[in-house]
């Protein structure tokens, strides 16, 4: 039976980048539908009534929400290439805590570091990096944080690079001096052709970013 | 995969996130000890355990740690991997199952915790409402997922009736104070059948405290937050 993939995102999220990293691994073909936020289409709606939030990944007619549960559902449905989760329950749970701790922690972080002013940012720029530096013990000696090749922990980060430039030019603070293990690792995914062909351009996401300033009347 | 290592629980008793590991291992059959935490106090052992977020419950298994209930729950169901399995074998039905738990967790707990510690009126009020909003939004996924059967894993208790069934001590904790029901045949009659079979369950009856008892425990927490900083 053809399958049919439809994922319904938002250029600059770096949870719709997770899942097209996810499938560009896994070298599925979709159709990439682009959705504007503060309009939003009736198959959004329809599709994640719930939240209406991007990303949805709608595969033959049916919807999976939450880009964390969508890399897995990705991953469990086309098993036989391109692992991202480990075999071992045990390094799986650990894989699993660590995207769970990426969303807990790294969006909201990172939002504030350029949506913020003078004390709060100042907080904002410590917390970021010592999450950073967390994922980087993490990370330890190993090219990737799945090992040798791309695992759903690197998957769900990797989106969030692209959001650095915007960060350290706001924020006035550069990532690498303080994380050089993480820019090094961010070289490493660059070179794989699943991240290299869907990272939006770091200058295209500022622009992006400086809207939203102006939208929120922070310029 | 040396299942036979010793299991252990950092925990506490009132805790409907410590009680989900409980569960999934009372459906596995794995005994376990649990090592209980103090209210209103983090021991030296938990904050070892999870540096991260400082949190019960931790999994202790052999020498590996586990943290983030729903995270250890999904461990116990593929290390103890023989039947009765705890997360559907349907990758689409798995997805499902996640989604409606990640909402329990991301969306309905937090408005049960505003309804009951919001500050103000208007804040309870609120928490209500949403506590509201999502029971209906649960009602409908229970229907969707149960297809008839008494929980949202079919005739065996599942992942989603661990994350949702963990609450309902709260939930009638929360019907007291505010006199008002939350669940009720009217409105969400599926859950209310659902809730006295999944606390009737075997894995579940030994571990669900009384209202009573939690009651007790709120009244406790609210002490100690008034004594400790003001608000932001």
């Amino acid at each position: 039976m053809a399958e049919e993939l439809v994922l319904l995102d938002f250029w600059p999220s770096m949870f719709g980048i997770r899942v097209r990293i996810a499938l560009a691994e896994k070298g599925l073909k979709y159709e990439y539908r682009e959705e504007d936020l503060t309009n939003k289409s009736p198959l959004l709606l329809q599709m994640n009534p719930v939240h209406k939030k991007i990303p949805v990944l709608v595969h033959n007619g049916k919807p999976v929400c939450e880009s964390a549960i969508i890399v897995e559902y990705i991953d469990e449905v086309w098993h036989d290439k391109s692992p991202l989760l480990p075999s071992d329950p045990y390094q799986r749970s650990q894989a699993r805590f660590w995207v769970d701790f990426i969303d807990k922690k790294l969006y909201d972080t990172g939002r504030r570091t350029w949506s913020t002013t003078g004390e709060e940012q100042e907080k904002a720029k410590k917390e970021f990096i010592e999450i950073l530096k967390l994922l980087e013990e993490q990370l330890g000696d190993k090219p990737f944080f799945g090992g040798e090749s791309l695992g759903n922990v690197d998957v769900s980060l990797i989106g969030f690079s692209c959001w650095f430039y915007s960060y350290e030019t706001l924020g006035n603070f550069s990532i690498g001096a303080e994380c050089p293990k993480i820019i090094g690792w961010v070289e490493r995914c660059s070179n794989k052709e699943s991240v290299s062909k869907t990272l939006p351009d770091s200058k295209k996401v500022f622009g992006f970013v400086q809207e939203l300033r102006k939208k929120f009347g922070l310029e | 995969m040396a299942k036979s290592e010793a299991v252990k629980v950092v925990g506490a008793w009132s805790s409907p996130f410590a009680m989900r590991p409980l569960i999934a291992l009372k459906i596995k059959s794995v005994e376990y000890e649990c090592l209980e935490e103090e209210i209103g106090c983090k021991s030296k052992f938990l904050l070892k355990s999870n540096p991260i977020h400082k949190k019960i419950p931790v999994l202790i298994h052999g020498d590996k740690l586990v943290c983030e209930s729903l995270i250890i729950v999904e461990y116990i169901d593929e290390v103890w991997s023989s039947a009765p399995s705890i997360l559907p074998s349907d990758p689409y039905d798995r997805a499902i199952a996640k989604f409606w738990a990640a909402f329990v967790d991301d969306k309905f707990y937090p408005s049960m915790k505003e309804s009951n510690t919001g500050v103000g009126e208007e804040a309870k009020k609120a928490g209500l409402e949403k506590m509201v909003d999502g029971l209906a939004l649960l009602e409908d996924a229970y229907v969707k997922c149960s297809k008839g059967k008494p929980f949202f894993g079919g005739n065996q208790l599942g992942y989603l009736d661990i994350a949702l069934g963990c609450f309902l001590g709260w939930l009638r904790v929360t019907e007291k104070s505010l006199q008002t029901k939350l669940l009720d045949e009217a409105k969400t009659p599926g859950l209310v059948n659902w809730a006295e079979s999944f606390c009737a369950h075997p894995a579940v009856k030994d571990v669900m405290p009384q209202t009573d008892q939690l009651i007790e425990v709120s009244k406790t927490v609210a002490k100690l937050r008034a004594a400790s900083a003001p608000p932001k």
